[in-house]
């Protein structure tokens, strides 16, 4: 035989193929294809065959008899799962690529000032170093003044190279590795039932949290708990299992959930506690000893009629007990004489909409069961065909509820301007109850659009209302502003001020059409003027496809947040991928970057633990540039008066341990353990996570603020000494301004300078940040006077020519006065000028 | 993901790779350190400007009547001026015999009641040019054997000369100022000298520590510099530079001030030291002064200036303008802003603390 098909593609709705068997042509669509990893079951045998199973072509095995029927070793490339599976991206922040950007602006820096001070060099040896070789004569090689220039440019290329922080990338990572932990030491983000903590597992993306403007949400398992629990059913037109009224809203979270985390956790995240309400009484299982304990019913009616033993009522259950597994199609009479035992998996949704809507309660229904009396045919995906044959006899509803806390959530989310977007499989109308329930659709939206054209020119007209009922809506509110509006081909932010709150759902087939090239701007328009986006029936490519496409044209940091193997795509694409460790296996966690159990936690990883680590990389980073520049410049304006000989203004052991020792833990401490407001005022005022989004805190210009900063402090650091030194004398009236004395107070004032910067950009002071910052102070004199002691100078006098000095430079007031004045200038316009900003412009935080 | 690719099956047997442990519940690890969170309040930051102003303005008005009080007086001997009397000896050479000299006469209009320094001043001299500066051997300065014999790379091209090693090396040594400045006290036509010491101008630390002279056998330091040779520049070797032994070859005081390369390319060395007397006479007192110049050291090729200086000093070292008058300035300039910080304060203070968190 031979099959011809379709070649390799990642559509899973879709298969075309024809198999070639003795002669004979038998067509084979989707209803022929298992995908990979599916089992089947109930099936005592079945003919396989391999396709797709990767680089080695067709066709690989058949085998026969049982479960499981067909497994792929290795999961092939070219299979249609794997091909939705997206592909794995080495991740980076935004703040990774902008500091690259910046140390490559900072190389460009370096090599300007080597110019410069190479051409000032080659001008000195013209003008002055070729008559000053009487007692300096230019070095062997050295014919030109010009060639001096050039060798004193790869001289300063290397004395400034400070400017360059090397060290940041380490110190960086470190930090992150730092937020990390704490993310994994939060008891908070534990979930006792699952005994299991939040997972960082990744040290690369902590301060990208921070900054979370798109959040995609899958449902079941996200949202919802995937556990199902039997709520109601149906038995011949009449409905069981009515909640009483007292009871919605929390009614079920009781103990009886096991995957609920209230009940371990003393405080959950959002502070509430308890139950609302008086629940009424379940009904009394006790008189069946083989009754689930944990089970809670409360219509007793059903109960009744089991009782009085109602015929249908029993077929019911006899048909819910023998076919657990729901089956498209039926094999064979399920073992019972009348040849009942089908159930067709189902969403037709009018009897569940039926509940939804009366009830109004908290809850999902997801699957609803169909039991026929007798045998039918099943064409088709089951949905839009309910089979032709056969008697209706009930409906189970089985319900999924909403995991705990995820409405506060999703409400604390929006008000921290994220928005989140529910990209499902699940059908529409559950995707929207679960919408209402979780609070992201309201009865007081404007108006919820509703996308499901089967065509592009439906869909695109569609998209089209929608836009035009938003816009006229926003010009009959805000028509005190005449806007011109643009052309909504141009990319948009006209839509961004919509009055009125609306909400977008859209199905996956009309998501197809959507996210076609020509049209996916135009989509992407719409949604984002919308307060909630749904897309359901999307496949786990598509939701790869609309995370990609936020991505691209908002610019925008995303992150997606799911449980199940079809999440890995949309995890892997987005930003930041969330995995919760649920009931659907560990794919979407060990493809994830964080990790947790509840939906709700993500509120703390993003609003505290995101916000915090942002803030600290930022005040990180802006620091170490400054720190860095102000080192550096120093060299810069020496150069001036050396004959741009690349003499270093320092000690070549202070250059080597600047960074290392002197200046390094200080910021680290700042960067792993500051804060700057405590976690719960950033959970009660999301607001504050802000600056993240609209990445306030470091930026291009925050960066030349740095800069600037460095370059003004290293100005005073040199000019300051120089016009004291020029004519001092020491008080034994020898001379002050020998090289040394003036490196030693250059240093000295340095790392005061740049201590009291660190102490005042630390906004919180922990023992640790005490250590480190005074522990510095003490570590740079104690190896001052260690370098300039006599002992060392004795072993090596070559390489510590520089004894005594520390000792006979601090020894003198003038030194003293000059560093107390060069730190008061350095440090008195910061102060004031953060002062002023606090009482001027005050930020959230302030 | 609802939708049933239950794939996750396979994999799911792994699930009990996530942690199970429960977090500790220590202050660290939940970020709850005790911490001081120090806010720039108006509480705290106006206090510290009018603070810092009301320190540093005494402190720099201290500064500036002291270095005010220093009496400081300064010839430029260059002879660059064809009226100087030095203009004769401008293109003087190193080696040129007789040494040029010449004598300026000048007039000190206040006298110097206490002890009084004496020094030269260069400018436009680069002692911190990095070839400069690193040209020198210390160990060969701290009195290594091995090193006055085998002197440094770093000291070419000073290194050697005619094969033999020269001692002390390098370029710094090699361009020791060898003038030789005298002073006398003009009375009534006749030249009273005044004595000039010339101990006691090196750091100790120097002196005691960083330059020795070789050791050996014998005292005799002719006997030690054996094998070496004087600088291209010295008119006589490094053993003949004083006539007191412990004044003599490396630690020589002339030679180690010398050697403490400057800063900046302007700067003054201290020369000599001229002791009061008694209590009843200043040093200097007021009256007409003759400076002889053995001048030997030419610095007119490079445009440089030789001067010599005469000042006296206080706590705080010598004449020092800047730093009084920049503490002044500084102290002044915080005390005005902590009084436009407490207008805006006052301004808007009010302001912010009604505004409220909007939610």
């Amino acid at each position: 035989g031979e099959v011809v098909c379709e070649p390799p593609n990642n559509k899973l709705d879709k298969f075309g193929g024809t198999l070639y068997w003795k002669e004979h042509k038998y067509p084979l669509s989707n209803q022929n294809m298992l995908l990979r990893g599916c089992v089947l079951r109930n099936t005592e045998w079945c003919f396989g065959l391999v396709i797709f199973a990767g680089g080695r072509g067709a066709a690989a095995a058949a085998r026969g008899a049982g479960p499981p029927l067909t497994r792929v070793p290795r999961p092939g490339p070219d299979t249609k799962l794997m091909q939705n599976s997206g592909r794995t991206k080495f991740k980076r922040t935004s703040i990774d690529r902008l500091m690259n950007t910046l140390v490559l602006w900072i190389f460009g820096f370096l090599v300007c000032m080597g110019v410069i001070l190479a051409i000032g060099n080659a001008i000195w040896e013209h003008e002055v170093g070729a008559r000053f070789q009487v007692y300096l004569p230019w070095p062997e090689g050295v014919h030109s003044a010009f060639f001096s220039g050039f060798l004193s440019f790869w001289s300063y290329i290397i004395i400034l190279n400070t400017v360059v922080p090397i060290s940041l990338y380490v110190s960086v990572e470190i930090l992150r590795l730092g937020h990390s932990y704490f993310i994994n030491w939060d008891k908070k983000m534990y979930c006792a039932a699952r005994r299991a903590a939040a997972e960082a597992r990744t040290t690369t993306l902590s301060e990208e949290l921070g900054q979370v403007e798109y959040v995609f949400s899958d449902k079941t398992g996200t949202l919802t708990q995937n556990v199902m629990v039997f709520s109601k059913c149906s038995v011949n037109g009449r409905s069981y299992g009515e909640r009483p009224r007292g009871s919605r809203g929390r009614g079920a979270a009781g103990p009886a959930q096991p995957a609920s985390c209230s009940a371990g956790d003393a405080q959950d995240v959002l502070g509430h506690k308890g139950e609302l309400g008086q629940r009424p009484e379940p009904v009394d299982f006790s008189s069946n000893p083989l009754a689930d304990p944990g089970f809670q019913f409360w219509d007793a009616g059903l109960l009744e009629a089991v009782r009085r033993g109602q015929p249908l009522v029993h077929d019911f259950f006899r048909l819910l007990a023998l076919c657990h597994t729901v089956m498209p199609e039926e094999k064979s009479p399920g073992g019972r004489g009348d040849g009942t035992g089908t159930a067709g998996t189902a969403g037709t949704a009018g009897m569940a909409r039926g509940w939804h809507g009366d009830s109004g309660e908290n809850m999902g229904t997801v699957g609803t069961a169909w039991g026929w009396r007798g045998r039918h045919r099943d064409g088709g995906d089951g949905e839009d065909s309910v089979g032709t044959v056969g008697t209706l006899l009930g409906a189970t509803a089985i319900e999924d509820k909403l995991q705990q806390g995820v409405p506060e959530t999703i409400a604390v989310l929006t008000l921290a301007n994220i928005k989140i977007w529910v990209l499902t499989g699940d059908k529409q109308e559950t995707a929207v109850n679960i919408g209402y329930s979780c609070k992201m659709l309201t009865d007081d939206m404007t108006e919820v659009f509703v996308v499901s054209g089967r065509t592009v020119l439906e869909v695109r007209e569609e998209l089209r209302q929608a836009r035009e009922k938003m816009m006229a809506a926003s010009r009959s509110v805000g028509n005190g502003f005449c806007q011109e509006k643009v052309p909504s081909s141009k990319l948009p932010s006209v839509l961004e001020a919509v009055a009125g709150e609306y909400a977008l759902v859209i199905n996956g087939h009309s998501l197809a059409h959507a996210l076609e090239a020509d049209m996916e701007v135009e989509f992407l328009e719409t949604a984002c003027a919308c307060k909630a986006v749904i897309c359901c029936r999307v496949t786990p490519l598509q939701k790869a496809q609309v995370v990609e496409l936020v991505k691209k044209y908002k610019k925008a940091v995303t992150l997606a947040i799911g449980d199940g193997a079809n999440d890995v795509s949309m995890i892997k694409t987005a930003h930041i991928g969330v995995g919760i460790s649920g009931q659907e296996g560990i794919q979407a966690v060990l493809a994830s970057d964080y990790s947790f159990s509840q939906f709700k936690f993500l509120q703390r990883l993003l609003l505290v633990h995101g916000r915090w680590s942002y803030l600290r990389m930022c005040k990180f980073l802006c620091y170490f540039f400054y720190k860095n520049f102000a080192f550096t410049m120093v060299h810069f304006w020496f150069g001036f008066f050396c004959g741009f000989s690349a003499q270093t203004v320092y000690d070549q052991y202070f250059i080597t341990l600047y960074n290392i020792v002197y200046t390094s833990l200080p910021v680290l401490a700042m960067g792993i353990f500051d804060q700057d407001v405590p976690e719960q005022r950033s959970m009660e005022y999301p607001k504050l996570y802000e600056p993240g989004q609209l990445n306030l805190l470091f930026n291009k210009r925050e960066f030349f603020i740095c800069i600037a900063q460095g370059i003004y402090t290293s100005v005073l650091m040199f000019f300051i000494p120089y016009g004291v030194f020029t004519d001092a004398t020491r008080d034994d009236g020898a001379q002050l301004a020998d090289y040394q004395s003036f490196a030693v107070t250059v240093a000295t004032s340095l790392v005061i300078v740049v201590s009291v910067q660190i102490g005042l950009d630390t906004g919180f002071w922990t023992a640790i940040n005490h250590f480190f910052i005074w522990g510095s102070l003490a570590a740079y004199f104690a190896i001052l006077f260690a370098m300039h002691s006599d002992g060392l100078f004795h072993m090596f006098p070559n390489q510590f020519c520089f004894v005594g000095s520390a000792p006979a430079a601090l020894a003198q007031p003038a030194v003293w006065l000059t560093i107390g004045l060069t730190t008061v200038v350095c440090v008195a316009p910061v102060v004031a000028l953060r002062f002023l900003k606090l009482h001027l412009r005050p930020q959230l935080s302030d | 993901g609802g939708v049933g690719l239950s794939g996750g099956g396979a994999a799911g047997g792994g699930g009990g790779a996530v942690k199970t442990r429960k977090p500790d519940n220590t202050a660290f690890k939940q970020q709850r350190l005790p911490a001081w969170q120090p806010i720039l309040t108006a509480g705290t930051v106006l206090p510290a400007f009018f603070i810092i102003g009301l320190i540093f303005i005494p402190i720099g008005i201290g500064i500036f009547v002291t270095s005010n009080n220093i009496r400081e007086y300064e010839i430029d001997y260059t002879g660059t001026e064809p009226s100087s009397p030095c203009n004769k000896c401008l293109n003087v050479s190193w080696d040129s015999t007789p040494p040029c000299t010449c004598t300026i006469d000048f007039t000190l209009e206040h006298s110097f009641e206490s002890n009084v320094f004496m020094y030269y001043g260069l400018s436009n001299f680069y002692q911190n040019h990095r070839r400069y500066v690193k040209s020198r051997d210390d160990s060969q300065l701290n009195g290594d054997n091995s090193s006055l014999l085998n002197p440094s790379k770093e000291c070419e091209p000073y290194r050697t000369n005619e094969d033999k090693p020269i001692a002390p090396c390098g370029a710094i040594a090699n361009s020791m100022f060898n003038d030789t400045l005298e002073l006398y006290r003009l009375d009534n036509d006749t030249r009273i000298p005044i004595p000039l010491i010339k101990k006691g101008i090196a750091w100790w630390t120097d002196k005691n520590v960083k330059f020795r002279n070789p050791s050996g056998d014998t005292n005799n330091l002719t006997a030690l510099f054996q094998g070496t040779t004087k600088p291209v520049n010295w008119p006589k070797p490094v053993y003949m530079l004083d006539s007191e032994p412990d004044n003599n070859g490396f630690i020589n005081e002339d030679f180690i001030v010398w050697m403490r390369t400057a800063a900046l390319p302007t700067f003054r060395k201290l020369y000599r030291l001229i002791e009061r007397k008694n209590n009843f006479q200043p040093t200097l007192q007021a009256g007409k002064y003759s400076l002889d110049i053995t001048y030997n050291y030419p610095v007119h090729s490079f445009d440089g200036r030789k001067r010599m200086i005469l000042s006296t000093i206080s706590w705080m070292g010598g004449k020092n303008p800047f730093l009084g008058i920049a503490y002044i300035t500084v102290g002044s300039i915080c005390f005005f802003l902590g009084v436009v910080l407490l207008i805006i304060h006052h301004k808007y203070g009010n302001r912010n603390t009604s505004a409220d968190i909007p939610n």
